[in-house]
C-alpha cells in the first residue's frame, strides 16, 4: 500500500501529483505543448514467418488455449477494447480463464470498462487482477474510489492510451482483440456478424506493439476478411467463440436525441452560439459526442445548414443515425469516424466510402506529426464540474466518486473552439464552482460553456467575445454563473479526501494532470 | 391533536428535486435527525442545520424528524417540515425563506400573454428551470394536477417558489382550485407578489365578486397596492352564456381562458381535434372578450410530441381572435409564440402602413394615405399593434423605420 501514498509533488495546473505509480517513475504535468520526450518509439520484437503456419491458419481451440500459448504468468498486461461498449463478454472470459489457470497480479489495460464489467471486482479482490490502467466506468470506479483497488488506477484519453503504447509507457504483454469478423489469418474488422460495431481504432496501437495478439470473433470467414482493419501480420492466434458480444448492448444507450426541454434547450443555445460566432460556414467541421445533449446540438446544426444551405466538410463522430443522415443528405462531405454508435453507423461505414473508419493515432495521439483533433473547427463535448478558470472535470463527480473515464474528451480540447453545453447544476449539485474536484482538461483549452442560465466565454478569446457582444444570447461572466449556481442551490461543502491516492489522471502527452483521492468512508 | 405522526413530500425512484418527510413528536429525548440525501456530501451539514432551526422555530423539543432527500433547494425542504408539522401542531406560524429580489418585479395589464406554462404545484423539479425557457408566464397549478390529499402541501409549496424561485421575468400566475375551496389559497399567494389569479369553472361576476374582497382583506392586512389580475377560465356551457359578465366583472379581470375537457364533458360530448363542437364557446369567448377590451386565451394543446399540429392548432386560435394559449410542455412555447407572431408580409404591410402615418402626421396632414388609398385610423392602430409586436419578438429592430427608409430609396 507504501505506492499509495508516494512523493507528491505540484504540477503547472497547481495539483499535487505522485512522482511514482505502481514502479513507474513519472512526469508531472508541466502545461500544454511543454513536455516533448526525446526518445525513440518503442518497438516490438521482431517476428518470423517461419515461426508461423505456412498456411496462415493460426487458429486455435479455445481462448484458454490462446492464452496459455500466449504464454500467460503471474504479472503480466493484458489489453481489451471497449468496440463491444457495455455488451462486451471477452473481458468478463480472460479473467475467468486467468483465475482457473491460478494466475495472479495482472495488470488490465482496456480502452474502456463498463458496468458488465462488475463482474471483475471479484479479481480485484482476490488478486487474479492487481490494477486497471484505463477508464473505470461505475462500479470498478466506485469500487476503486474506496480504496479497495491493489495498485493506483491510470486512467488516460484514447489518444493518450495510443501515445502510451507508442512510447514504451505501457508495454502489453497480451492482447486480445474481439473482432465481429476475422479471418484464421487473423486479419479483422467490425463490419460484418452480429457482433458488428463498426471499427475497430482502439486496438490498433495494441496489435502492432504487444507482443502477443490474440483475435477472437463469432463469424469466422475464410481468407481474406476484407477490409482488414487489424492486420493479420501483427497477430499470434485466432480463435471462433459462439459469442463475443450481446448485440443490443453494444449499440450504445445513449445515443437518442434527448427529449428533455432543458437539455434541448442548452443544445439550441449551443447551435446559435455557433452560427453567431461564425463558426457554421461552408467547408466547416465539427465534432459532437454520443450522449443526448451533443446529438441535439448536430441537429440543430443540421437544420441551420439546411436553411442557409451550408455544407460542412467533415464531422468527426462518433457516428450514429443522425450523423449518417447528415451525410447521405450532403449536409457533410466526410464522417471521419472513430467510434459507431448504432446499426446505421456500422452500415454507412460499410458501404459509403466517404464515411471513413479513422483510429485514435490518426485522430488523437500527442506525440506523432499532427492529429486530426487539432483540425476540427469546432468540438461540442460535456463535463461532470467545470471551475471559474474554465478547467473541467469529466472523470469524477462532486462527491468525490470516480465514475466515469476520458474517453477523446482530452484530445478534442486541442480543436479550435470548443463548448461544454453543460446544466448549471443537477439535482441541486452545482456543475460551475470555484475548483473542479479533478482537473481533466486545463481551462486555457475550453473556450466556451454554455449553460441554461447563460454562456461564458473564455477571457482568452477576446475574438468571440468581441463577434457575440451584439448577440441576444445570455453572455455572462463564468463568475456570474457560479453565483448563480450558488443562489439557487446554496454554497455546497467540499468532500472530504483521506490521503491515500486512488488513480491519477494523464494528460495527452503522459504526464500527469491530476490525481484522484480515496473518499473518506 | 392525537396524532404524532406526520409526511410530506414526494418519494420514489423518478423522484428528482424534491424530498420526503417524516416527523413524530415525541414527549422526551430531544430532537433527532435522520437524513438520507443524494447530496449528503455537499449539502448534509447545512439539511441538518435548516431542520434543526425549523423545529426549534415551532417550538418543537422533541421529535424525530427523518429527511429522504433527493435533491431539494432549501425552499423546498423547509415547505415539506412545514406541512408536517402544521399536521401535528395548531399553528398560523410560517416559515420563510428570504424573497428574493428578482422577484419583486410587477405585470401590466395589457402585456402580451401567448403562452402560459402550467407546473404541477406539488412537483418541484419542473419549477426551478420553468423560467428559462422564456414563457409569458408560469402557472404554479394548486388544482387540478395536486391530488385531493395534497392540497395543503402544494399552497406552501407554491408560497415558497413564489418567493425563492426566479421566473426570469414571465408573468408569475397560480391557478387556484375551484370556487369556493380556491379562497382558501388566497391568504398562501397574495402576500408574495403573486401577479394572476387563474379562477376555473368560473361560471357567474358573484365569484369574481367574492374573491376580490377576500383579495382586498389580504392586501390591506399586508399593505400591499398592487392589483392581483384574474383570468378566469370558462369551461362549462353555463359559464359560456355568461362569458361577458365575467369578462366585465372587474377591471382586474384582464382575461378569459377556455378549458375545453370539462367544456365538451359538461356538453356531453368528445374533444376533438377539429374543434367543431367547441366552435360556439371559442367564438363566443372571444367576441365576449373584445366587446369587455380585454384578452382571449385559448385552451392547451395536449398532443406535446406533435409540433405540427400544435402550429396549425395555433392558426386556428389566432384566426379566431385568440391571444395566447396554454402550455403543458415547454417545448411548446417557441411554437406557439412564433405562430402568434405577426407573418413576414403582416409586418412589411403595417410598416408601409405606419411609415405613412408618421409622414403625415410630420407633415401635418389629417389623413393618412398610401398611394392612392386612404387608410382608417383602425388600421393605422392595427399595423401599430404589429410593429411593436414585431419588434418585442426581436423579429424587426427598434430602429425599423431607419432601415425601412432606407430600403425605399
Amino acid at each position: 500500500m507504501g505506492q499509495k501514498y508516494a512523493n507528491l509533488v505540484k504540477n503547472a495546473v497547481g495539483r499535487m501529483v505522485p512522482t511514482e505509480v505502481n514502479g513507474q517513475k513519472q512526469v508531472p504535468f508541466q502545461g500544454v505543448g511543454k513536455y516533448k520526450p526525446d526518445a525513440r518509439k518503442y518497438s516490438s520484437k521482431i517476428s518470423s514467418c517461419a515461426d508461423y503456419p505456412e498456411d496462415g491458419n493460426k487458429q486455435v481451440a479455445s481462448l484458454k488455449d490462446a492464452l496459455v500459448k500466449a504464454g500467460l504468468k503471474d504479472g503480466m498486461t493484458i489489453s481489451t477494447h471497449h468496440h463491444f461498449r457495455n455488451g462486451d463478454l471477452l473481458a468478463n472470459k480472460i479473467f475467468d480463464i486467468a483465475k482457473e489457470l491460478g494466475v495472479k497480479d495482472l495488470r488490465w489495460v482496456p480502452s474502456a470498462s463498463f458496468p458488465c464489467h462488475e463482474h471483475l471486482i471479484q479479481y480485484l479482490e482476490d488478486g487474479t487482477i492487481h490494477h486497471i490502467e484505463g477508464s473505470m466506468n461505475g462500479p470498478l470506479g466506485r469500487f476503486a474510489s474506496h480504496g479497495k483497488m491493489k495498485g493506483l488506477g491510470v486512467l488516460r484519453s484514447h489518444g493518450g492510451r495510443y501515445q502510451a503504447i507508442q512510447d514504451g509507457d505501457v508495454h502489453v504483454d497480451i492482447t486480445i482483440i474481439g473482432a465481429a469478423c476475422a479471418d484464421s489469418f487473423g486479419n479483422a474488422n467490425g463490419l460484418y456478424g452480429p457482433s458488428a460495431s463498426g471499427l475497430l481504432g482502439f486496438a490498433l496501437a495494441d496489435s502492432e506493439y504487444a507482443d502477443k495478439v490474440i483475435v477472437v470473433t463469432d463469424n469466422m470467414v475464410p481468407f481474406p476478411c476484407s477490409p482488414w482493419q487489424i492486420q493479420g501480420n501483427h497477430v499470434d492466434y485466432t480463435v471462433q467463440v459462439d459469442q463475443v458480444g450481446i448485440p443490443e448492448k453494444i449499440v450504445s444507450g445513449t445515443t437518442q436525441i434527448t427529449k428533455s426541454p432543458d437539455r434541448l434547450l442548452l443544445a439550441e443555445m449551443t447551435a446559435q452560439f455557433c452560427l453567431e460566432a461564425g463558426i457554421i460556414r461552408d467547408g466547416f467541421s465539427f465534432q459532437s459526442g454520443a450522449g443526448g445533449t451533443s446529438l441535439a446540438v448536430g441537429d440543430y446544426f443540421a437544420k441551420i445548414m439546411r436553411e442557409k444551405n451550408i455544407k460542412a466538410r467533415f464531422a468527426r463522430g462518433g457516428s450514429n443515425k443522425y450523423l449518417v443522415s447528415m451525410l447521405e443528405e450532403g449536409l457533410v462531405d466526410y464522417i471521419l469516424d472513430g467510434q459507431t454508435f448504432d446499426l446505421d453507423g456500422v452500415k454507412s461505414m460499410a458501404d459509403n466510402p466517404n464515411h471513413v473508419w479513422t483510429s485514435p493515432f490518426t485522430s488523437y495521439n500527442y506525440h506523432g506529426k499532427g492529429n486530426f483533433a487539432g483540425l476540427v473547427d469546432v468540438v461540442i463535448l460535456g463535463a461532470t464540474e467545470v471551475d471559474v478558470n474554465f478547467n473541467a472535470n469529466v472523470v469524477t463527480h462532486s462527491d468525490g466518486l470516480l465514475l466515469h473515464g476520458i474517453g477523446g474528451w482530452q484530445n478534442c480540447l486541442f480543436s479550435k473552439t470548443v463548448i461544454l453545453p453543460i446544466p448549471l447544476f443537477r439535482d441541486r449539485i452545482p456543475v460551475v464552482l470555484d475548483e473542479v474536484t479533478t482537473i481533466c482538461g486545463p481551462g486555457e483549452l475550453i473556450d466556451v460553456i454554455v449553460t441554461e442560465r447563460g454562456i461564458a466565454i473564455n477571457p482568452k478569446r477576446k475574438d468571440l467575445i468581441e463577434k457575440l457582444k451584439d448577440s441576444g444570447l445570455p453572455i455572462k461572466t463564468i463568475q456570474e454563473l457560479k453565483e448563480e449556481a450558488e443562489k439557487i442551490c446554496g454554497k455546497p461543502a467540499k468532500p472530504e479526501f483521506d490521503d491515500e491516492l486512488v488513480a491519477v489522471i494523464k494528460w495527452v502527452d503522459g504526464t500527469i494532470i491530476d490525481s484522484v483521492k480515496k473518499v473518506k468512508s | 391533536m392525537s396524532n404524532k405522526i406526520a409526511t410530506a413530500g414526494n418519494t420514489g425512484k423518478k423522484v428528482r428535486s424534491d424530498c420526503f418527510v417524516t416527523l413524530e413528536l415525541k414527549n422526551s429525548g430531544g430532537i433527532k435527525i435522520e437524513q438520507k440525501s443524494k447530496v449528503e456530501v455537499l449539502y448534509g451539514k447545512a439539511n441538518n442545520e435548516l431542520c434543526n432551526d425549523i423545529l426549534k422555530f415551532y417550538g418543537i423539543e422533541n421529535a424525530k424528524l427523518s429527511l429522504e432527500d433527493k435533491g431539494a433547494v432549501p425552499l423546498i425542504i423547509t415547505a415539506r417540515i412545514e406541512a408536517a408539522v402544521k399536521q401535528l401542531i395548531d399553528t398560523d406560524k410560517e416559515y420563510l425563506l428570504d424573497f428574493i429580489e428578482e422577484n419583486n418585479y410587477t405585470s401590466e395589464k395589457e402585456q402580451f400573454r401567448f403562452s402560459r406554462l402550467y407546473l404541477p404545484g406539488n412537483t418541484p423539479s419542473m419549477m426551478l428551470n420553468a423560467g428559462i425557457h422564456d414563457p409569458n408566464g408560469i402557472i404554479l397549478d394548486l388544482e387540478d394536477s395536486v391530488a385531493f390529499d395534497r392540497k395543503k402541501e402544494a399552497q406552501l409549496v407554491v408560497r415558497n417558489a413564489l418567493r425563492g424561485i426566479n421566473f426570469y421575468g414571465a408573468e408569475r400566475m397560480v391557478r387556484i382550485n375551484q370556487f369556493p375551496k380556491g379562497l382558501e389559497d388566497l391568504k398562501y399567494l397574495v402576500p408574495h407578489n403573486v401577479h394572476m389569479l387563474l379562477v376555473p369553472k368560473c361560471e357567474g361576476a358573484e365569484q369574481i365578486k367574492e374573491l376580490e374582497e377576500k383579495i382586498e382583506d389580504i392586501k390591506k392586512q399586508y399593505k400591499i397596492e398592487r392589483p392581483v389580475l384574474l383570468m378566469p377560465i370558462i369551461e362549462s356551457a353555463l359559464g359560456v352564456e355568461k362569458a361577458f359578465e365575467v369578462a366585465s366583472a372587474s377591471e382586474n379581470v384582464v382575461a378569459l381562458a377556455i378549458g375545453l375537457e370539462d367544456y365538451t364533458a359538461d356538453l356531453g360530448t368528445r374533444r376533438t381535434n377539429e374543434a367543431v363542437e367547441s366552435f360556439y364557446a371559442r367564438t363566443r369567448l372571444v367576441n365576449a372578450c373584445k366587446a369587455a377590451r380585454i384578452q382571449a386565451i385559448d385552451s392547451v394543446f395536449s398532443d406535446v410530441g406533435d409540433m405540427d399540429a400544435l402550429r396549425e392548432n395555433v392558426k386556428v386560435s389566432k384566426g379566431l381572435g385568440f391571444e395566447g394559449m396554454g402550455c403543458i410542455h415547454p417545448r411548446q412555447i417557441k411554437v406557439i409564440h412564433e405562430s402568434f407572431a405577426p407573418e413576414a408580409d403582416e409586418i412589411e404591410k403595417a410598416k408601409k402602413v405606419v411609415n405613412a402615418f408618421i409622414d403625415a402626421t410630420e407633415k401635418g396632414l389629417g389623413v393618412v394615405s398610401l398611394g392612392t388609398k386612404m387608410i382608417d385610423p383602425p388600421v393605422v392602430k392595427r399595423a401599430e399593434t404589429t410593429i411593436n409586436l414585431a419588434i418585442s419578438l426581436g423579429l424587426i429592430s427598434e430602429n425599423w423605420r431607419e432601415e425601412f427608409l432606407n430600403s425605399e430609396i
